[in-house]
């Protein structure tokens, strides 16, 4: 898999690896589902301009992510999909499937407006909900991937089960997605190691991080060491909690080691700086509650609907955060957070009558 | 007291709980057991409860319903294969009551629109989902007060309270359920999210359930009639409790439930399989009642 230095260390260089950007999907969380079509058109453009070769672009939900639960976006995904993909020469457009909230019609839908590859996500142990959305994907002739979320709450031996439940629905790919940006380095390559020892050798690994414990990076790098060879990553980290791996980070550390991406790095610095960091209504960064998420666990989206309702209820917005990480609350669960500061505030003698 | 004999097609969690429902029934009796799979549990167990059983599904269950005096049948097998259950059966003059999310026959949600369904004795009645009956009494509580443009059901439910056939279809369930939130819950547009949480010790069962009021909501008159509504499903399911709301945003309505169940097949985190067995249970005495009295005659499809 990878070659050894003489001096011990691995070395990485020469390595392919496929960079799948998270912007337009896990940057509608940070942006509440607020990104107007031109601003997915300008992103895509820069994104395609700058050979990246894939892009997610979706509701932050993606498809049926359009809810009260989740947020109604500006746009419908059609709506998205139609501005952005004339403008699109070189990359590929993927879009995010979590079983339970999309369905095999929303994704038929997606194939028909140019979307050509998607991830099918869910809970990290609960992979037989999937074989439906995986098996039409395929039908569809999509490139096909599984994507095992909030993997920390599974061990790399359970994890390595449900990636080959995913392998044998049709899955071209297993990702390791660290939804709560709970792990460190050692976790990721546990996980991707007991995925290489059981999938396919065809079968591709990915990883997807959060920063929120400032280590999307490393984790990347962790994860390319024990075999993945595709990374989600987002311009300037525009994602949930702290933001994603942040890709021109990414693309300069795999520049420095040799990795081959691909990308222009310039162009990417250029699009960070000038572009993605313009748009963002709050600075995506490890603060208090992000970092929070990370050191509990805690699932990434749940950061601004916490600071909301903590707001709202009169709660500090890490006790909301940390009370959910004790009741075990996964993704897709946002309607849990109302009740669970509902509960909170109520104990503590802060609702009057009227909103009990 | 006569009671009306009655088969059960499906032994995985739900076909295997409804036993336990139908035996404290006044009205019911489980008679049969229809699997697939000799060396099922639910079948092991049907025998050990007294039942008679077959694996070789609803062919193997014909030759003897009118000789065992079948007259209802409750169908927990996939939506794939409960047409021609149906079929079958309702040629014999047997009533159903599908709990897949196939739907051929109309949705019912008892305390909403069983006894309209009784009063016309249809033949094959749907129960929707889990996340069905335990959301849409809510929908219907609201939209019975004013105007409802949209509502959206979250159930949550344990990893270990899904069998295989509903993992492997969600896409069925989440149709079949949206589907009914407006047909039965009166919303002019549904949607329905269902999420499968793995936690150690399982999570009982929760439902949220937001409602957009056309116009400003009533508060008072919206509460009073979710209260009411709650009542009317705890005389099935004594586990059906508000945990908290309603919380009125705007024209935004929000309640959130939770379903223990009675403990009967799965512990009582499962109320997402209770309150589907409990409701079709209550569906089949409303129509045992009828049959009894001589008001419903079944007569064959």
């Amino acid at each position: 898999m990878s070659t050894t230095t003489n001096d011990g260390f691995i070395d990485l260089k020469g390595r392919k690896v496929l960079i799948h950007d998270m912007s337009l999907r896990d940057g509608m969380h940070a942006k509440r589902e607020q990104i107007s079509t031109a601003q997915m058109v300008a992103v895509a453009s820069a994104l395609d301009a700058a050979g990246v070769p894939l892009m997610q672009v979706a509701h932050g939900g993606g498809l049926g992510g359009n809810s009260l639960q989740h947020g109604f976006a500006m746009h419908s995904n059609e709506e998205y999909w139609t501005a952005v993909m004339p403008h699109i020469k070189r990359s590929k457009v993927s879009v995010l499937l979590i079983p339970g909230m999309g369905t095999m019609k929303e994704l038929q839908s997606a194939y028909d407006h140019g979307v050509r590859s998607v991830s099918v996500a869910t809970h990290c142990t609960e992979a037989d909900t999937t074989p439906q959305h995986i098996a039409y994907a395929r039908k569809l002739g999509m490139d096909t991937v599984g994507f095992l979320m909030m993997a920390h709450l599974n061990t790399p031996e359970g994890l390595a089960v449900q990636g080959k439940l995913m392998e044998s629905y049709g899955a071209e790919c297993v990702y390791v997605t660290d939804s709560a940006g709970y792990m460190l380095p050692e976790d990721v390559k546990r996980r991707v190691r007991a995925l290489r020892d059981v999938l396919k050798p065809e079968t591709q690994i990915g990883f997807h991080g959060h920063h929120n414990l400032g280590m999307g990076i490393a984790n990347s790098i962790a994860a390319i060491e024990e075999g993945a060879s595709r990374i989600d990553a987002s311009v300037a980290g525009l994602g949930a909690g702290a933001g994603n791996t942040p890709l021109e980070v990414f693309v300069a550390v795999c520049d420095r080691m040799g990795i081959d991406t691909g990308c222009d790095l310039f162009k990417l610095m250029d699009m960070a700086e000038d572009l993605i960091v313009p748009m963002m209504d709050q600075m995506v960064r490890v603060d208090r509650a992000s970092l929070t998420l990370g050191f509990a666990g805690v699932y990434s989206t749940f950061l601004l609907h916490a600071k909301r309702l903590g707001a709202k209820y009169g709660l500090p917005a890490r006790d909301i955060l940390v009370e959910l990480g004790k009741r075990k609350m996964i993704g897709g669960q946002e309607d849990m957070i109302e009740d669970t500061a509902l509960t909170m505030a109520r104990e503590r003698g802060l609702l009057n009558d009227k909103a009990a | 007291m006569k009671k009306i004999r009655c088969a059960l097609i499906g032994s995985g969690n739900i076909g295997t709980d409804l036993i336990y429902k139908i035996q404290r029934s006044p009205l019911l009796e489980p008679v049969w057991m229809v699997g697939i799979d000799a060396n099922s549990e639910g079948l092991k167990m049907a025998r050990d409860m007294g039942l008679k059983t077959t694996h070789e599904g609803v062919d193997g269950l014909l030759p003897h319903v009118l000789e065992d005096g079948i007259q209802i049948a409750f169908d927990a097998t996939s939506a794939y294969v409960h047409k021609s259950n149906s079929d079958k059966l309702t040629a014999l003059g047997v009533m159903m009551i599908d709990l897949t999310p196939a739907a051929i026959g109309p949705l019912c949600v008892p305390p909403v629109n069983l006894a309209e369904h009784a009063a016309k004795g249809a033949m094959n009645l749907n129960m929707i989902s889990c996340a069905g009956q335990a959301t849409i009494p809510i929908v219907r509580a609201v939209s019975r007060v004013q105007g409802v443009s949209y509502a959206e059901i979250i159930a949550s439910v344990a990893s270990k309270s899904i069998g295989p056939g509903t993992r492997a279809n969600l896409d069925e369930f989440t149709y079949t359920t949206s589907n009914a939130i407006e047909v039965v819950g009166g919303a002019r547009k549904g949607k329905a999210l269902v999420v499968v949480n793995p936690a150690e010790p399982p999570m009982m069962m929760r439902n949220t359930i937001y409602c957009l009021t056309d116009d400003k909501p009533d508060e008072a008159a919206i509460r009073e009639s979710v209260q009411q509504m709650i009542g009317e499903v705890q005389k099935y399911v004594p586990g059906y409790r508000l945990v908290n709301g309603p919380v009125f945003d705007g024209n935004k309505v929000a309640v959130f439930m939770e379903v223990k169940g009675l403990g009967d097949y799965l512990p009582t985190y499962a109320g997402n399989l209770d309150i589907m067995t409990a409701a079709a249970t209550r569906t089949a005495e409303m129509f045992a009642e009828g049959i009894l009295a001589g008001r419903i005659e079944l007569k064959a499809a």
